[in-house]
């Protein structure tokens, strides 16, 4: 049994007023420390996506906050998110990052065995314990479980308190985007594909988070990268036709007007996107054929509302980004106050043409790619706060662009898509969640 | 293969490891056919630069943004900027057909790259599969495989 600590010692008020965020937040481990426990134990977080483990036995091991978790495909289909930590004496049972265990967890260190749920299976040698008491240890339990797991359209999201806000309560309308990422597959399914893009940032979680709705920074930050794509272009013969790759770049230098038509969407509990009405992604060339598939599978009408929807960053609060346009999803895994590991995944679109995952991954490649220009351009201004915020010339870091005091009395709205809302939207739910408090084990 | 091919081939590894620790990018990039591509695989063995990720997979365009870029007033990364440093093992020539003027080379190496006061250092295998244009060998496709191709890495800003 657990419970929210009645005595939350967190006070939000030293970390935002109204549109300012305090530095410490961004560079305290203390903070730090407290987010792990509460933020990232309290929300529903991103585990994996189910194409990445078919077949029971198939396990996929990863991090919750700073928690070391297996996601395992169970006998009835089902999945499992266990925390990765031998009952015995705390090895991570599962090694690789991906595999299949069989029909059990078995530790290297001693050979105890765990159920694909988690139970022990079997102990060496357990005569040793027969007066021992072991079934009133919590070796006896087993490899724990998180405190809950969704799994929603095949993205798997858990839980690791044991109370706490349903799934639907925290996600609400905000499933809408996965919704329409899915529903671009003729078929309805995606699949993890073509491998991931891991990026180490030397900055706080946050500032990434930040980042993906923020509107006002790409024609300034990315001028040097996807503006030099742009005047690179200019230059070519005329009537060469477009590359995919500019197409793909130049929606970035856009001027401010495009962003603020864009468009931008809170909804509670920190979730939110750009691009309501329009987006970078919009204006993408037709794949072959793939409209005739997607109007066969959903009939003109509903195809068309399908790819219509043109949303560009939504943040599914705390620490993930989907693209549903061009099929990415980045996890901003939090390491230390100054540390983040970038994830960005992509998916295929099963039943539709391969060069859509060209596409896709043509993207992956030139924005999130440690080798990539625009990565170095957001990268070089992150660290750079990183550091800079350790100056106590000012204390606190403004959010503040298009702030009305009374926002936070409507809990889903669109507004203009320079509006720094979505910011404010995720630092408030980041507040709420600290001042939670760890969860009390009893 | 003559002695002097085989000696034309190797210098130009060399020469092109030479033009880019020394920063000479319009005379690095001329050392590719206007159809080449730069390419760093995501993972061990990969074949397809396409369908799977890669960490770069460019072509001359996409390089030639890349040194515009380096050279842009507004390019925040690189202040300062960076520098970097090859180490090459002896490249081994691995295919030559005279005749069709096509040829490529495989080169172990390790790659420092610095910025400020950070210095990483990568290692691997570059293989460079050329062309001869002319009375000139240039490269068609640039390989870069890292010994630790899915690692996470930091910014990597230079080339390989």
């Amino acid at each position: 049994m657990a419970m929210p600590n009645p005595s939350s010692p967190a006070d939000t008020r030293r970390w935002m007023r109204g549109c300012e965020v305090h530095r410490d937040a961004f560079i305290d481990p203390d903070v730090f420390a407290l987010e792990m426990q509460t933020v990232f134990s309290h929300t529903w977080v991103f585990v994996g996506h189910g194409s990445q483990i078919p077949q029971p036995g198939d396990y996929v091991t990863t991090t919750v906050g700073d928690q070391p978790v297996v996601m395992v495909r169970q006998w009835n289909g089902g999945i499992s998110v266990l925390h990765n930590r031998c009952a015995h004496k705390g090895v991570k049972v599962a090694g690789r990052e991906q595999g299949n265990t069989g029909k059990f967890f078995r530790c290297p260190y001693h050979a105890w065995t765990y159920q694909l749920d988690g139970a022990v299976l079997a102990i060496p040698l357990k005569s040793g314990y027969a007066h021992s008491g072991l079934e009133g240890t919590e070796a006896a339990l087993g490899m724990a479980a998180v405190g809950a797991v969704q799994v929603y359209r095949d993205f798997v999201f858990c839980r690791l308190s044991q109370q706490g806000e349903s799934f639907a309560d925290f996600f609400g309308d905000s499933l809408s985007t996965i919704d329409n990422m899915v529903d671009r597959s003729p078929e309805g399914k995606l699949e993890v594909a073509g491998g991931v893009l891991r990026y180490m940032h030397r900055c706080n979680w946050k500032m990434l988070v930040d980042n993906q709705t923020d509107t006002c920074h790409p024609m300034v930050a990315h001028e040097s990268s996807a503006g030099t794509a742009v005047k690179v272009w200019k230059a070519a013969p005329e009537g060469t036709p477009k590359p995919m790759a500019v197409e793909l770049f130049a929606p970035f230098v856009s001027p401010y007007e495009f962003f603020e038509g864009m468009g931008i969407r809170s909804w509670p509990n920190g979730h939110g996107h750009t691009g309501t009405a329009d987006s970078i992604h919009a204006a993408y060339s037709p794949v072959p054929g793939y409209w005739d598939q997607m109007k066969a599978a959903y009939g003109e009408q509903r195809a068309q509302q399908i790819l219509g929807e043109v949303r560009h960053n939504t943040i599914y609060f705390p620490n993930i980004m989907v693209k549903g346009p061009i099929q990415t999803l980045r996890i901003f895994k939090p390491l230390a106050a100054d540390r983040t590991l970038v994830e960005s995944w992509t998916f295929r679109l099963v039943g539709a043409p391969d060069l859509l995952l060209e596409r896709t991954l043509m993207y992956n490649r030139l924005i999130n790619a440690p080798t990539s220009v625009v990565g170095h351009d957001d990268l070089e201004v992150y660290e750079r706060s990183q550091q800079a915020l350790h100056s106590r010339g000012r204390d606190w870091v403004n959010v503040g662009r298009l702030y009305d005091p009374a926002e936070t009395l409507t809990p889903t709205q669109v507004v203009n898509g320079t509006s720094e809302l979505q910011m404010r939207n995720q630092y408030r739910a980041w507040a709420k969640y600290l001042a939670m408090g760890p969860e009390v084990r009893l | 293969m003559s002695l002097s091919t085989h000696q034309t081939l190797v210098d130009v590894v060399y020469h092109e490891a030479r033009c880019i620790d020394e920063q000479r990018w319009d005379e690095w990039l001329a050392l590719y056919t206007d159809d080449a591509h730069y390419w760093m695989p995501l993972t061990h063995g990969q074949t397809d630069p396409l369908l799977q990720g890669s960490l770069m997979y460019e072509d001359k365009m996409l390089l030639g943004i890349r040194v515009e870029r380096l050279k842009g007033r507004r390019t925040f990364s690189q202040e300062p900027i960076s520098r970097c440093h090859h180490l090459l093992q002896a490249p081994s020539v691995e295919m030559l057909d005279a005749g069709l003027g096509q040829a490529r080379l495989r080169t172990a190496f390790h790659y420092v790259e610095t910025r400020g006061d950070e210095q990483q250092l990568y290692a691997g295998w570059a293989s460079h599969d050329l062309r001869l244009q002319g009375a000139d060998w240039r490269i068609v496709l640039k390989r870069v495989d890292l010994v630790n191709c899915d690692a996470a890495f930091g910014n990597i800003q230079l080339f390989m």
